[in-house]
């Protein structure tokens, strides 16, 4: 699709708390993130209309930018001189975003393509219904009478497969008849995705007590999934059902010159986006204060994953119940008394929006990120994999591999970058703590670029690229990613003091860098925005960089705020057990990055 | 932003309290606008469909899904009573017959001849809505609910478990420092809204519950205490369904916290009237905080509550919400308006608070919150 022409573009995200407004414009040939404000969301009572929020957020981008938007509760299109917009678009996850229910005819195939589908659509999955799910049929109806989704997705079967399993499911929806989240009075939406043979039968059980949609099969034979058609509908019924019910809606769908999108779907689409254009493999994560999002495209496929109860505030008690207190005390560079650290973690919880104001507070909370982190990636990586069920063709050395159908995509030696977005890694008061943070949590290995989202916009850039694509291209590279530099991490292990890596650093200018670091090292080397240095690597025998055990590696690294990052600290990361040690060791690592104020 | 917002709790010795209360499904609402109502009235009653059991009866017929319809004894909609039989299949000797009994009373809700599942549904079950608290019904939402109003005193606690309860307001501790002791929990106690001091400790809220104590509203509890309570880890802040007993209301945070001041001057201050109050809490969007209701005999001089709040200006009174000073309360000096860097570097808004003793210190904004009244 052609860009439509534009000079000066409002975008908004409203938010479950926020509602963020940006201002693009035309500056000579390049698009550029300008003003930027923010405004309580009004969703909620008293005041019941999203629309509100919005304005307020645009209000402050009027005050500060001098450029008038918005004539009473009108944005002001098209943009003349200092007066007015080309274009209003915006994304929504206010009202706790679009939650959905999906089922599938067995769980390992269509119910997780179903899932799959639904998470791509930016959607929070509640449950994944599905014959062989292990509950009884009384059980999966009383679960479904539960829940009050938005929506619900039902697939099943290949074409020309199963019509009884899917028919089956179909029944329990009737069964348990369940009743929208929002609104009272209206239909349910529910889509079909599955075996077109049942698609009559589907609609003689749901077609009367539900808004059922016909689409096509997600997929339509074990080799193919074809998820694009129902992500489609799940994003009209969403605009058209399901926002319709939420306060403000239908005024603020006016307003927009785009269809509203929901959040994730809209971070979604910039990510791919951006491992398209670069041609690479790329880790998207979005931790918030009740869900973490993550993002991959690896071999050219996207995923999405939402890990609900994760998050940094809201659902900060949960990564405790999750993680477990070692697994958290383990990146604490000191000792807490347990009682201390669990009434601390609950009062973060039961007061969401404080912040750390001690440096030992800040190192807690930067201690259950990586947990976090660790915990919603450890998610993605089980759902992000191949189509389970299917022949493979299999050659010897793949039988000697015992490599099975449904593998996991995400191959961390070939990832090429890593982005972050989310308060704590946004704003880590410094830039080397996101690093540090994302490599801890996630043990990058090999060679991997790191960048974070500087004000979160993905979001706003996401629906922009649906009207103009070079808009929303231009602010991302030019005022969204923040590049933090390079983690360089050999896989392996040794006992500490052992040599792990030798390597050759040419820098910006010819300076040459020649160094060999020993097994349990971080160092950390200045290498600016925009500059990139020669990098050859020579592992010791029996660690990887990715050219091989022992092979030597060389690359183009790239800088960044933070610089080169280069951990031998060992792939698995393993920590010390004992405190002391641990303490000790932690703390050195801290000193060598200079991470903390108080470390110095 | 010329206002700084911050979350705050409510304390107000008086105000006009409206709940509104809803149906989770459409129903009859029983009762008019201006009636008089008291906390244990039922308002709205709704029959929530009964429980759906399933019958594959194609195994136990051993007949073929397409079938079924053919086989059965009831048709859709039919009412049965428990074990009575509902299918069987015709054998060429009789001796093989095999029926099919009914597991409950209820109805065929539906018959499949693509799956052989035969559904059936128990009698509908009622649901009652209370008035929760006593007052006048103002406003009736059509098949849905009520609008019950009263001028109470008020006031928010942070977190809570347990749902809605009524009983008679009764002050436990003498000093709101002062933390709890199974001692001080009495059988006298049983029915009543107990006022505690800093801290109730796991023995205190057991005596409590054995004594059948209606609540206990305290400064603080610890998580480990919580955690026991529960019999798991509390993951999410949504709360107000546990059936454990009692209703647990903390006004302050997790440890030893003196409750503050003005909240335990005002819940003593109400000994021996009766009360509403509900542990039901939820932090994220639609914030729902625990709270006490005290209905007052006069509506005169009062304001309505959930009114839009205030920006934080000098002399309001404010708790601070985070180590390190987690628990004092303090007035704001001022609020400067450039970010300040604190200890961690962030840069952030702060105000600076003044305390009693004449003390100061900045904290952020964000690490406050206002006592409103």
């Amino acid at each position: 699709m052609a860009d439509r022409p534009l000079n000066v573009v409002i975008a908004t995200d409203c938010g479950s708390t926020t509602t963020k407004a940006i201002l693009i414009e035309k500056v000579g040939d390049t698009y550029r993130q300008t003003f930027r404000g923010e405004a309580p969301t009004t969703v909620e009572a008293p005041f019941e209309d999203v629309t509100k929020g919005v304005l307020n957020s645009i209000q402050e981008i009027e005050e500060l930018s001098g450029r008038k938007i918005l004539d009473g509760e009108k944005i002001i299109t098209p943009a003349v001189g200092n007066v007015g917009v080309d274009i209003y678009v915006s994304t929504s996850s206010a009202g706790g975003g679009l939650q959905m229910m999906v089922a599938g005819a067995v769980a390992a195939m269509t119910g997780e393509s179903a899932q799959r589908c639904a998470l791509g659509g930016g959607a929070i999955v509640m449950d994944v219904l599905a014959s062989n799910d292990g509950r009884a049929g009384f059980e999966k109806i009383e679960r479904i009478r539960q829940l009050r989704p938005d929506m619900l997705l039902l697939s099943g079967g290949t074409d020309g497969g199963t019509v009884s399993h899917v028919v089956e499911m179909a029944e329990y929806i009737s069964a348990a008849d369940p009743k929208p989240r929002l609104g009272i009075g209206y239909k349910l939406p529910i889509i079909y995705a599955g075996n077109k043979d049942a698609a009559k039968r589907v609609e003689e059980i749901l077609g009367e007590k539900m808004a059922l949609e016909i689409t096509d099969n997600i997929r339509p034979t074990l080799e193919r999934e074809n998820l694009m058609p129902a992500r489609h509908r799940i994003h009209d019924l969403f605009l058209h059902h399901v926002m319709q019910q939420a306060p403000g809606y239908k005024k603020l769908i006016a307003m927009c010159g785009a269809p509203i999108i929901p959040t994730p779907a809209a971070v979604g689409d910039i990510i791919e986006r951006v491992a398209k254009k670069e041609n690479i493999n790329v880790l998207g994560v979005d931790i918030g204060g009740a869900t973490t999002d993550v993002f991959s495209v690896f071999q050219k496929i996207f995923n999405r994953t939402v890990s609900a109860n994760l998050g940094m505030s809201y659902s900060i008690s949960n990564v405790l119940a999750e993680a477990g207190l070692d697994n958290i005390m383990r990146w604490v560079p000191f000792d807490l008394d347990e009682q201390d650290l669990r009434n601390r973690i609950k009062n973060k919880m039961i007061r969401p929006t404080t912040i750390p104001f001690t440096v030992d507070e800040l190192m807690i909370e930067q201690a259950i990120a990586r947990e976090a982190l660790r915990l919603a990636l450890d998610q993605h990586k089980a759902l992000a994999v191949g189509l389970k069920g299917i022949q493979q063709e299999r050659s010897i050395s793949d039988a000697f591999a015992q490599t099975a159908s449904g593998q996991s995509l995400i191959n961390m030696m070939d990832l090429n970058l890593v982005i972050g977005s989310g308060g704590i890694l946004s704003h880590a008061p410094r830039r080397v703590q996101s690093m540090v943070m994302m490599t801890d949590s996630y043990q990058l290995t090999g060679i991997t670029r790191l960048a974070v989202d500087s004000i979160f916009m993905m979001p706003h850039l996401g629906v922009l690229a649906t009207v103009n694509e070079k808009a929303a291209t231009d602010a991302f590279e030019h005022d969204c990613m923040v590049y933090l530099g390079t983690c360089i991490a050999p896989v392996g292990i040794a006992k500490d003091g052992e040599k792990c890596l030798d390597y050759k650093l040419t820098m910006p200018g010819g300076k040459v860098i020649q160094e060999s670091l020993a097994y349990g090292e971080l160092k950390l080397l200045k290498l600016d925005v925009g500059q990139t240095a020669q990098f050859e690597g020579n592992p010791a025998k029996g660690f990887d960089l990715g050219a091989g055990k022992g092979k030597v590696l060389t690359a183009t690294i790239h800088g960044g705020v933070g610089g080169i990052l280069i951990d031998t600290r060992g792939r698995p990361l393993i920590l010390p057990t004992d405190k002391k040690q641990r303490v000790a060791t932690l703390t050195k690592w801290s000193k060598a990055l200079d991470l903390y104020p108080e470390l110095k | 932003m010329a206002h700084a917002y911050t979350p705050g709790l409510r304390v107000t010795e008086a105000a006009v309290i409206r709940k509104r209360r809803i149906l989770p499904i459409q129903g009859t609402v029983l009762v008019k606008v201006g009636q008089k109502v008291t906390a244990g009235d039922v308002v709205a009653r709704a029959e929530i469909p009964g429980k759906v059991h399933t019958l594959n009866i194609v195994n136990k017929l051993s007949i073929e899904a397409r079938e079924t319809k053919r086989h059965m004894k009831k048709k859709e909609t039919e009412v049965v009573k428990k074990d009575e039989v509902i299918a069987e299949n015709n054998p060429m000797i009789k001796w093989f017959k095999t029926q099919v009994t009914s597991p409950i009373d209820g109805t065929i809700e539906s018959v499949s001849d693509v799956t052989g599942q035969v559904l059936l549904r128990e009698p509908p079950q009622p649901l009652n809505l209370h008035a929760y608290i006593d007052g006048t019904i103002v406003e009736v939402i059509d098949r849905e609910g009520v609008v019950v109003e009263c001028p109470a005193a008020f006031t928010q606690g942070i977190f809570g478990i347990g749902g809605e309860t009524s009983g008679i307001i009764e002050p436990v501790a003498k000093t709101p420092d002062q933390n709890l002791t199974p001692a001080d929990i009495l059988p006298s106690h049983a029915g009543k809204i107990l006022i505690g001091g800093a801290h109730a400790s796991m023995p205190v809220i057991r005596r409590a519950i054995e004594v059948k104590a209606a609540a206990i509203v305290i400064g603080g509890i610890h998580d480990k205490d919580l955690r026991e309570i529960l019999g798991k880890d509390l993951g999410v802040a949504i709360t107000g369904t546990e059936k454990i007993g009692i209703t647990l209301i903390i006004t302050e945070g997790f440890g030893s916290i003196p409750m503050a001041r003005k909240t335990f001057d005002l819940l003593v201050g109400k000994k021996g009237r009766k009360a509403s109050c509900s542990g039901a809490t939820q932090i994220r969007a639609g914030v729902i905080r625990p709270e006490i209701v005290i209905p007052a005999d006069s509506a005169a001089g009062l304001a309505a509550a959930d009114g839009e709040r205030q920006g934080m200006k000098p002399g309001d009174p404010v708790r601070i919400i985070r180590e390190p000073m987690f628990g004092r309360i303090g007035a704001i000096k001022s609020l400067p308006p450039d970010l300040t860097s604190i200890p961690t570097e962030s840069h952030v808004r702060v105000l600076v608070v003044s305390f009693a003793d004449g003390s100061e210190a900045t904290i952020p904004r964000a690490n406050v919150e206002t006592i409103e009244s």
